[in-house]
């Protein structure tokens, strides 16, 4: 029973480690422009896809790095032509302009890769369990874990220790400012925008490994992705985190005593902290 | 009572003369009267979203849940309980209603985008439940086995299974007490109110107008109304599956109302209208509607971010 516990914490703590991938890509696009980008799941299943056709020419390693890369490209683009038109008018505009990108994506993957799961080959030997007593713990397992970790870490780092961190960190407490003293604010939100889907493209290339490779995948990550920077507080990057962790974990171990709740769970712990702590766990207040 | 301004009245006149007559019209001209009911019953629901999204200046993402839940409401009742059409229909309307009030308190401080956001998360609730309750809502296949049932006016019984047309009649009379109500309301003080907190929600409260309590009651009338359409979007199909609960369904609504006009009273149907034929088209041609209609709403943000409605009439103001 706790064995059966663990594994289902532990794989929670996968699935809940891309939950905060994705959601902390979303944040970062959300505090900076204002944007919900729906098509933030279109850009995680395109990042495994990317890495699908890249692996017989780089190896699954070169896939890892360059991958995402190409889905941070992809997304500059889409921003630079498409969502940077809609700054500063109603969100509503944002939010109906990536929903429509979010359909096209799973459409055109679907079209381009076809419906069905795709093989994806990771290294033979991430795949072994590294000790019987704990079958779950596959060296695959422990790597996503640890790749997240990484660049959860980088992406603090470059907030707070590069130029380009602090402009982004200033221009999400006061663009106007940020832009009045001489910093290129277009530049700011696309490059903001190409670190947020960078995020989920790198939450692709390590997720399909782990949930199966189809159209369907970023579609289904991007719900619980809006939970955790609910749980986590909004405006709260760490928060952020922490919901995505916590929503992971709490939806796996309700898959051993109540499997059927598995996905209701994590709306029924946004509802408790909108009830007891609308701002979030780690929010700041009034800042919605 | 003044005398009638036929003028100001006449878009009302002509819109009501085309959806009575539509059963005959819309067959002339190639649909069928299935096609038409769906107009009206999907119109219903981006009206009643709009309500909300344009007159009281909230951004809903996630009215899905509630038409669902007035789907599910109808279909259940008439399956399990007693196969009474009307009950179905009050028992649906009833439960979105419950469902938004209970839901309201959580989420009426939320403005903009987080509220957005929160509404379309909060609708997946529903969507699991109906997923994951395999013995009761069919789950993933669906709640089937059951049908609208006829009628019962006390002299006569009304036929509205076999019969398109009545049934399309039917979901008029529903369809026309919602609008009329809707309207009634925009008129009144409460109405007028609910516009100053859409145009300037900070003065609204320094006026001393409680404005949260406000946003709760247009979000559960709001939600009521969507319930209502889900309800008869049930009986139309004699089906409900979980999709109607997803949050893409959701934003098919919001682009009915952006489509039409959110700032026309009339705007969403018309929306919704071409919407239906539309996908009812494209879904005929070809197997990737998905990316068509995708293309649909990235077309109509960059270039009728006013609606169909709202350009024409800057145009006849210019």
């Amino acid at each position: 029973m706790t064995q059966l516990v663990l594994f289902d914490a532990f794989n929670g703590l996968i699935v809940g480690a891309f939950y905060a991938l994705m959601a902390l890509g979303l944040s970062l696009i959300l505090n900076l422009s204002g944007v919900i980008n729906f098509a933030h799941g279109g850009f995680l299943a395109i990042g495994g896809y990317f890495a699908y056709m890249l692996i017989p020419y780089v190896g699954f390693w070169g896939a890892l790095i360059v991958a995402p890369f190409l889905v941070a490209f992809l997304g500059i683009i889409v921003e630079r032509l498409l969502i940077c038109r809609l700054y500063g008018r109603d969100p509503l505009y944002s939010l109906l302009l990536t929903f429509g990108l979010a359909f096209i994506f799973e459409d055109g993957t679907r079209f381009i890769w076809g419906a069905q799961s795709l093989p994806y080959q990771v290294p033979g030997w991430l795949l072994s369990p590294l000790s019987s007593a704990y079958f779950f713990l596959t060296g695959y397992r422990l790597f996503m874990v640890l790749i997240v970790g990484i660049a959860v870490v980088g992406m603090f780092l470059i907030l707070n220790y590069t130029k380009l961190g602090v402009r982004i960190r200033a221009g999400t407490l006061d663009l106007e400012t940020v832009s009045v003293l001489g910093v290129n604010v277009r530049l700011l939100r696309s490059l903001n925008f190409g670190l947020g889907v960078y995020l989920a493209g790198l939450a692709g290339v390590l997720a399909v490994g782990q949930l199966g490779l189809q159209p369907t995948i970023g579609g289904s990550l991007i719900m619980p992705s809006f939970v955790a920077i609910i749980v986590g507080g909004l405006g709260s990057l760490p928060g952020t985190l922490l919901g995505g962790l916590l929503i992971g974990v709490a939806s796996g171990i309700t898959t051993v005593f109540w499997p059927s709740a598995t996905e209701a769970v994590i709306y029924v712990m946004m509802a408790a902290v909108l009830l007891v702590r609308p701002r979030g766990l780690l929010g700041e207040e009034g800042r919605f | 009572m003044g005398p009638i301004d036929i003028k100001k009245q006449a878009p009302n006149i002509v819109v009501w003369l085309l959806l009575l007559a539509m059963p005959y019209w819309l067959v002339g001209v190639g649909g069928y009267v299935e096609l038409g009911t769906r107009v009206v019953v999907l119109g219903l629901a981006a009206m009643s979203l709009n309500f909300l999204l344009g007159y009281t200046g909230v951004l809903s993402f996630g009215h899905a849940a509630y038409f669902g839940l007035g789907a599910y409401g109808a279909g259940m009742i008439i399956r399990y309980i007693v196969p009474n059409t009307g009950l179905g229909i009050l028992v649906g309307t009833l439960v979105g209603m419950l469902a938004a009030a209970v839901i309201g308190p959580m989420i009426i401080r939320l403005r903009g985008v987080y509220f957005a956001m929160v509404t379309i998360a909060f609708g997946q609730v529903f969507y699991f439940v109906a997923f994951r309750w395999n013995n009761v809502t069919g789950g993933d296949d669906g709640l089937t086995g059951w049908t609208r049932q006829p009628i019962n006016l006390g002299f006569t019984r009304v036929d509205i299974l076999h019969n398109p047309t009545a049934f399309y009649y039917l979901v008029l009379i529903c369809f026309a007490l919602a609008v009329g109500v809707m309207a009634w309301i925009l008129q009144s003080p409460f109405g007028r109110t609910l516009i100053a907190i859409r145009e300037n929600e900070r003065r609204a409260r320094f006026l001393g107008i409680p404005v949260d309590q406000h946003i709760w009651i247009s979000w559960v009338i709001s939600c009521s109304f969507v319930s209502l359409a889900g309800a008869l979007y049930a009986l139309l199909n004699n089906f409900v599956d979980p999709r109607a609960l997803y949050w893409t369904q959701s934003g098919d609504f919001v682009i009915m109302a952006v489509l039409g006009g959110m700032r026309s009273f009339w705007g969403p149907l018309l929306g919704a209208a071409i919407f239906v034929v539309l996908q009812d088209y494209l879904s005929s041609q070809t197997e990737n509607w998905m990316s068509f209609l995708g293309l649909f709403f990235v077309l109509v943000v960059l270039f009728f971010p006013r609606g169909i409605l709202g350009m024409m009439r800057r145009k006849a103001v210019s």
